[in-house]
């Protein structure tokens, strides 16, 4: 449980960092952020790098600022900044929410936002999150900035549309048109765990019928998943008990395949994505409406 | 910028600056235990799971075992070790004693130390505060009631005017 031996760097600015992963083989380099999901890899000796470039010290990336459209955060904001920030639990409660049930305040201290993006594991809370909210992701390389829609980011188990050479320097979470209901409900096995699945939903109600509803699943596949299907059945459908039940084999029919492991058979995550995604779309449809 | 293999490290220590020359491979947890020889900080897990090796740093509860040493460059570091001041055991250590709160005590170090970031800057934690921070660290024998009960105790203690108000 100790780590093999790796070269150490830490720059003070993003351009000495795109510098050193240029002069390197992107294979034989770590980016850490928080090293919340790196550090345990390292220990295990799962991840032996040549080189660990510790964005840690980049003061320019550790920020959570309002913008015209919603937030940008910083790839190095930590989840405890996220979590203290009023203007997130005030202005985004969904991804507030979102941050609170990732591990525990000890890990919450030192992991950070862009971490959990990069990371792309499948039963993070985040990726979910920032695809339901139609999250960008800012990323710089050596030629350039590109923005990156969140459904694009995730491409399958810890797995992003990053190229070599790119790293991951801001989210940008647009503002929920007012009256826009939201959830965020997770299964684990104990408070903190890893979810075993999770759901997120948003929709807007106009005189009791469902306007631009989004669903997503996390845990339950290779990554986070929207359910198109889903959406479009519901979209102009009454909010009612009759509309929610009837998505639920459009739900199971996206997880077309689904993790199986220690913790959750395929059948029961399947299972679970159709009950925690009733239950989101009913507590959003709950909270949608004037001044919500 | 060139990359290195060997490290020269300045940190805090419970109020002591130390200076090292480590490899960067090393944790924080065995940085302090090995290097500075502070072996309250206990390491269970070394994946981040078990919360036993919990130190503050500048203020902040974190996992030791998932922090490089190196990382720790300019850093307050908080341990079991700088709990007690001048003899006199701080109030969470009173708390745990008195609420028998631990049982094997192995776990104990990465409790107090989560629990003092979590006082230390809310003075009175409701109870779903208290289980979000008591919930990141494992103990296999004492049983989470009891270390509740002391979280209590050390709150009542410390908005009592810390230590002096204990006996």
């Amino acid at each position: 449980m100790k780590s093999a031996p790796f070269e150490y760097v830490a720059p003070s600015t993003i351009g000495d960092a795109l510098q050193i992963l240029a002069e390197n083989d992107p294979d034989e380099v770590k980016l850490m952020a928080g090293g919340q999901s790196l550090m345990p890899l390292l220990n295990m000796r799962l991840a032996r790098p040549e080189l660990v470039l510790d964005l840690g010290r980049i003061a320019d990336l550790d920020y959570i600022r309002e913008t015209e459209g919603g937030v940008a955060i910083g790839a190095m904001a930590t989840k405890r900044a996220v979590e203290e920030s009023d203007l997130i639990r005030q202005q985004h409660p969904l991804f507030w929410e979102s941050t609170v049930a990732i591990g525990h305040p000890q890990i919450r201290n030192r992991g950070t936002v862009g971490g959990s993006m990069a990371q792309a594991d499948p039963a993070s809370e985040y990726p979910a999150a920032a695809i339901a909210l139609g999250a960008e992701v800012v990323a710089q390389g050596a030629s350039g900035e590109r923005v990156i829609a969140a459904e694009d980011f995730f491409v399958t188990y810890l797995t992003t549309a990053l190229e070599p050479g790119e790293i991951l320097t801001e989210v940008r979470i647009p503002r929920l048109p007012a009256g826009t209901g939201w959830a965020f409900d997770e299964v684990a096995r104990r408070h903190g765990d890893f979810a075993i699945v999770g759901a997120v939903a948003t929709l807007a109600l106009e005189g009791g019928v469902i306007r631009d509803p989004r669903l997503v699943i996390f845990g339950a596949a290779d990554r986070a998943l929207r359910m198109s299907s889903a959406e479009e059945d519901l979209q102009g459908q009454s909010a009612s008990d009759e509309t929610f039940d009837a998505v639920a084999p459009a739900i199971a029919a996206a997880i077309e395949d689904p993790l199986g492991d220690v913790h959750a058979s395929e059948e029961y995550r399947r299972h679970l994505a159709v009950v925690l995604g009733g239950r989101v779309l009913r507590a959003a449809a709950g909270r949608a409406g004037a001044g919500a | 910028m060139t990359a290195i293999r060997e490290h020269i490290l300045r940190v805090t220590v419970n109020g002591e600056v130390c200076e090292s020359r480590i490899d960067p491979r090393m944790n924080l947890a065995d940085y302090l235990r090995e290097e500075l020889r502070l072996t309250a900080t206990h390491v269970g897990c070394e994946h981040g799971v078990c919360g036993i090796c919990n130190v503050l740093v500048d203020g902040r509860a974190v996992r030791s075992c998932l922090m490089l040493a190196v990382q720790a460059e300019g850093r307050e570091i908080r341990t079991v070790e700088g709990l007690a001041e001048g003899g006199k055991l701080h109030p969470i250590q009173e708390a745990f004693i008195e609420e028998h709160g631990l049982q094997c005590g192995f776990c104990t170090g990465g409790f107090m130390m989560a629990v003092c970031e979590l006082l230390e800057n809310n003075a009175s934690p409701s109870e779903a505060e208290i289980k979000d921070v008591v919930g990141g660290q494992i103990c296999r024998c004492t049983g989470y009631n009891a270390i509740l009960r002391a979280v209590h105790t050390a709150a009542a203690k410390m908005g009592a005017g810390g230590s002096s108000a204990a006996e």
